[in-house]
């Protein structure tokens, strides 16, 4: 029976291990894997490790340093001997049963740990699929390809349909003879860019495919020229593929199921939801603590000070998590002098409602990537338009809510504001003053969104704030907020996928739409062609002729991104007519006006499909799209030369890239996404929207990690080594000397700390005039749009 | 939506050009100089003053364009300004002569600037007309989409062609190995095509690849049985490939066209230069 028993020998699981060996307390550190971070071994060889936050100090026995990857393992291994660390490789825990003094640890090949204290560090990637047939157990049976240049000349079978399969096969084929086995009769999941390779691969006849194909039994060869063969259940029967090596990429099965198969509670079914943790990492299972990205956590550093802090705490001591200096330094500006950083949380979570039910862990965490801050009477917290979208909570006085000049809405402490845009990812809808006195607590829209999906109660408690507000200032500004509670409750959120109809011409129907976030076009079918008449934004309403009596859908809405909408029914309309005098007479002069413009809408045609074109390529979600007009462009690349000569030396665009559909060409760049893909898994939180005009804006302190890159779907972010401009026009012109305007050199390219960084457009955010691309063009064909605009290209 | 150049803010420079002009003219006819108007008299002096610092201004492009950080203005602007105020130069020089021309350094300077000039007058033309008619011709895709489509065809070919006679092969990869692009600006100017193949050992032009389609052709009609169809796929292909090579072909050559006026625009601007300050100095001179 050992005290403590750290599962994953993670970051987080070697800190605790270490501290506890410091200690000497009696502790086993388990590891599924041969090695110690699993994660972090699969790093390409030679990757530069960032060790963010850099104001968070480090606490733990185990040295780590932002460095090269071997020599940060290199650091854990020494570490971990050093102080005598009791690891177990190949340990993979599969069940946990009993209580806290005496928990029972089942593992994969059979042992039984006990442990009177278990610390989860498990991490989030989880374990690779098998293949689950007989052989799989095979020697040449892998999961992981490291180096696709290691083999050469030999045969093999890579199994899976996504990304990873795709990129794994194309590498090996280059030195090798390479089959892909696709369960399915397409490549469904995979990126575009890998979809074409894989399609021209399969076509030249440089890989071998196999699709609706799945393995059935691998037979191992035993002194033969092959060493097994992959026998496969096909559409036209078994055959049997003689293989050197077989490469499973079937994806990773999550750890979710096995953590809740520990008796651990999600607070919600979103997958990126963490579990609930007391202040101390413990988990509602009394004695299971849960530390690392498992809990939330997914740097380095904060793992391995929670690591040492659990160990701790499991023995009782009283230690001040790591971040509490910082926390203090956060609250130096509140009148709060004779409290303790704690009382200070408690307090804010006793006068903020939307906070209450948030763990003091979670808050904690949410108080630490927040700002707080004391206004004076009249200050401006943000502005009609702006494209900020933090959420604003009231710690002390209050705020006035501009919404029209004679409609200004106060609240008090514990109210809370810019739910809309952080909802939306649309511009703020009303301006919002400080009132006296006024203390708030400005969260950034990554870390509400992270409690979003964790907490139901706060997402509840946002989308009927979201839906009230709206009604409001749509339809009855006049009328109390109390009043409008009962039709709020009426309405339903509704969530459309890319593409998906959410009202069909020529249908019945008697709800009206609001959309909430996304977007949608506006198209009726003409000939049998489906044209698109036009496109709206969120914020936009759709279907209220039905309300008025036309219940007969006069166009086809579809969402062209993932879109909210959120519906009303005639009834609780009837209830908001009843309320608001005048409502009815206003939506039916916009009827009119609708069907006006429809009368007008009839002659244009998207004939040439252009508006089509542009929604195919994602330009729905787009805020700021750039396009080239063909029939204007010249050719002359002025527009990349400004880029890069704006940017030291790097263009972040590139005019030839890109598709061309009439006169209109979309070439690769940055089109700063309503809700943009690249923000949604930056761990140091580098990527950032800016205010005035909704760039989107990678920061200095990118780590380089590349996730932002792989998540674009527009493929515009590189990864890069800074440059530096250095041309002169002078010397150029005049004699020839250096490099032309908008080229740029490479400071010290691949130096021993040098990483590459993402980079993309910012919009110019630093030149103050607008994108340097556009006010380059010399005869006009440069130009950034939002898709509003789009319909006037045709 | 897009706006060019030429019509730049509902074409403001067109009317400033346009007024400065008609004011010079109006002040022309209005002032009687003692002697016939020329550059030596207050008017004279003044148009001459207003011209050069006018074309200093006009060369100032070539390096405003480059500021690529620059806030004043947008380069758009900046041409369309180049454009209308350079356009007007013709009116102002004109009266600055006071219709005195002969053989001397200064009517050199002025029958450079009309070069420079006309050039640009080309270039506008140009400028306007060639890119729609490009995006036209390459039926708005671009050259590397096009170019991506040959690549394309000529996997195809090389595997159509391994179930046929070798002759054919050997005819097909070689038309592949030596089709050609662009050459010098002449050729790219006139659109030649120097292009070969190698027939039965000798290297032939194959202009438009039309030796290669007119050889597969002679031979589809001699074929018999399956042989037929292999060649009527290899000659439908081929005909794909010969008209994607046509469209590259004009593009090369359009594009050609549309920047051939810089080759004079610029140059003559420089020797402008040069006869304008000869201009001056022996004005000052020869006073």
């Amino acid at each position: 029976m050992y005290d403590i028993v750290v599962i994953g020998a993670g970051p987080g699981g070697l800190s605790a291990a270490a501290r506890c060996a410091e200690l000497e307390v009696s502790h086993a550190l388990l590891e599924s894997s041969p090695k110690i971070a699993n994660t972090i071994q699969k790093y390409q060889k030679g990757k530069h490790v960032m060790a963010e936050p850099g104001i968070l100090p480090l606490r733990s026995p185990v040295d780590f340093a932002a460095g090269k990857r071997e020599e940060i393992l290199d650091a854990w291994e020494t570490g971990i001997a050093h102080h005598k660390v009791n690891i177990q490789y190949g340990a993979e825990a599969k069940s946990i049963t009993g209580e806290v003094g005496n928990f029972s640890i089942g593992l994969v090949n059979g042992e039984v740990v006990q442990a009177k204290h278990i610390i989860l560090g498990i991490g989030m990637q989880g374990n690779p699929r098998q293949l689950g047939v007989p052989g799989d157990q095979s020697d040449f049976i892998q999961y992981q390809l490291d180096d696709p240049d290691e083999y050469h000349d030999e045969n093999i079978a890579v199994i899976g349909a996504g990304d990873a399969a795709i990129e794994n096969a194309i590498a090996l084929a280059k030195h090798n003879n390479v089959y892909i086995v696709n369960r399915k009769d397409e490549f469904a999941r995979a990126k575009e860019g890998n979809l074409n390779l894989i399609l021209a691969a399969i076509d030249s006849e440089e890989i071998g495919a196999f699709y609706s194909s799945s393995p059935t039994e691998v037979e191992i060869l035993e002194g033969e020229k092959f060493r097994g063969n992959l026998v496969l259940s096909t559409n036209v029967g078994i055959e049997k593929l003689p293989v050197h090596r077989v490469i499973g990429r079937l994806g990773a099965i999550p750890p979710r199921g096995l953590v809740e198969s520990f008796g651990i509670e999600f607070p919600s079914k979103d997958m990126s939801a963490i579990p609930a943790l007391t202040s101390q990492y413990e988990s509602n299972v009394t004695g299971i603590y849960v530390i690392g990205a498992l809990g939330g956590y997914p740097l380095i550093k904060q793992a391995m000070n929670q690591g040492y802090e659990v160990v701790e705490y499991i023995l009782g001591h009283d230690v001040k998590p790591a971040d509490h200096g910082l926390i203090e330094d956060k609250f130096k500006a509140l009148p709060y002098d004779n409290m303790e950083v704690d009382d200070v949380l408690t307090m804010m979570q006793e006068r903020i409602p939307i906070f209450s039910s948030v763990n003091a862990l979670l808050f904690r965490e949410l108080i630490l990537d927040s700002t707080v801050h004391v206004f004076n009477e009249g200050d401006v917290v943000f502005e009609r338009d702006d494209y900020t979208n933090s959420f604003y909570t009231v710690l002390e006085g209050g705020i006035k809510t501009v919404i029209t000049e004679d409609l200004i809405i106060s609240s008090a402490v514990g109210a809370f504001t810019g739910e809309g845009s952080l909802l939306s990812g649309r511009r703020r809808s009303a301006t919002v003053l400080a009132g006296d006195q006024c203390i708030l607590i400005e969260t950034p829209r990554r870390t509400m969104l992270k409690l979003i999906a964790s907490i139901e109660s706060v997402k509840r408690v946002l989308d009927e704030t979201f839906i009230v507000r709206q009604i409001q200032t749509k339809f009855a500004p006049n009328t109390d907020i109390k009043e409008l509670e009962p039709i709020a409750s009426k309405a339903v959120i509704n969530s459309y996928t890319p593409g998906q109809v959410i009202m069909k011409e020529g249908d019945e129907g008697d709800t009206f739409h609001l959309i909430r976030s996304g977007s949608v076009t506006v198209s009726n079918e003409v000939n049998g062609k489906e044209l698109i008449r036009t496109y709206l934004p969120a914020g936009a309403d759709i279907g209220e002729m039905a309300l008025l009596g036309d219940t007969t859908r006069s166009a086809t809405i579809k969402a062209t991104v993932k879109t909210e909408t959120v519906s009303i029914d005639k009834e609780a309309f009837e209830m908001l007519l009843s309320r608001s005098p005048g409502l009815r007479e206003e939506l039916q002069e916009k009827t009119k006006k609708r069907y006006q413009e429809n009368v007008k809408l009839q002659g244009d045609d998207d004939s040439d499909g252009l508006l089509s074109f542009l929604m195919d390529q994602g330009l729905g979600e787009a805020t700021s799209a750039l396009m080239i007009d063909e029939d204007l462009c010249v050719g002359c690349d002025l527009c990349e030369q400004a880029c890069a000569a704006t940017h030291d030396g790097t263009s972040r665009m590139n005019r030839r890239a890109g598709p061309t559909h009439a006169h209109i060409h979309v070439p690769t760049s940055c089109r700063h996404c309503e809700s943009p893909h690249c923000m949604k898994d930056c761990p140091p939180n580098a990527i950032q929207r800016m205010g005035g005009g909704g760039e989107v804006v990678i920061g200095d302190n990118c780590i380089g990690c590349g996730n932002c890159k792989q998540n674009c779907p527009y493929g515009v972010i590189e990864m890069a080594y800074q440059t530096k401009a250095t041309s002169s026009f002078w010397q150029w012109m005049l004699f020839g000397i250096g490099l032309a305007p908008g080229k740029g050199e490479v400071l010290s390219h691949g130096a021993p700390n040098e990483i590459k960084k993402a980079v993309k457009c910012d919009l110019c955010i630093e030149q103050n005039h607008g994108p340097a691309c556009v006010r380059a063009c010399p005869t006009g064909a440069a130009m950034r749009l939002n898709p509003v605009d789009f319909a006037k290209l045709a | 939506m897009s706006t060019s150049f030429v019509s730049h803010q509902g074409g403001r420079y067109f009317w400033v050009s346009l007024a400065f002009m008609v004011l010079c003219i109006i002040i022309y006819a209005w002032h009687d100089p003692v002697q016939s108007p020329n550059g030596g008299t207050w008017y004279g002096y003044t148009l001459g003053t207003i011209g050069a610092l006018m074309i200093l201004w006009l060369l100032y492009l070539g390096k405003r364009k480059r500021n690529f950080a620059n806030g004043w203005g947008t380069t758009k602007g900046w041409v369309s300004a180049h454009v209308y105020l350079g356009s007007s130069l013709l009116v102002i020089a004109t009266l600055h002569t006071g219709f005195q021309f002969g053989w001397n350094i200064h009517t050199v300077a002025y029958a450079l600037m009309c070069l420079v000039i006309f050039s640009g007058f080309f270039g506008v033309y140009a400028y306007v007309v060639y890119p729609s008619a490009r995006n036209k011709v390459k039926k708005s895709r671009t050259r590397d989409d096009i170019f991506e489509q040959i690549q394309g065809i000529d996997q195809q070919l090389k595997k159509l062609v391994s179930d046929l006679p070798e002759e054919i092969g050997a005819m097909v990869n070689s038309a592949i190995d030596r089709t050609e692009f662009g050459g010098g600006f002449l050729d790219q100017l006139l659109g030649r095509d120097k292009s070969k193949v190698m027939i039965d050992g000798i290297i032939v032009n194959n202009n438009n690849q039309d030796v290669v389609v007119e050889n597969l052709v002679q031979k589809l009609t001699l074929a018999r049985g399956q042989e037929t169809k292999d060649l009527a796929s290899l000659v439908k292909e081929y005909g794909a490939r010969q008209k994607l090579l046509g469209v590259i072909r004009t593009d090369i050559r359009l594009s050609a066209i549309q920047e051939i006026w810089l080759s004079f625009h610029v140059p003559i601007s420089f020797g402008l230069i040069a006869a304008l300050a000869a201009h001056i100095a022996s004005v000052f001179i020869y006073w």
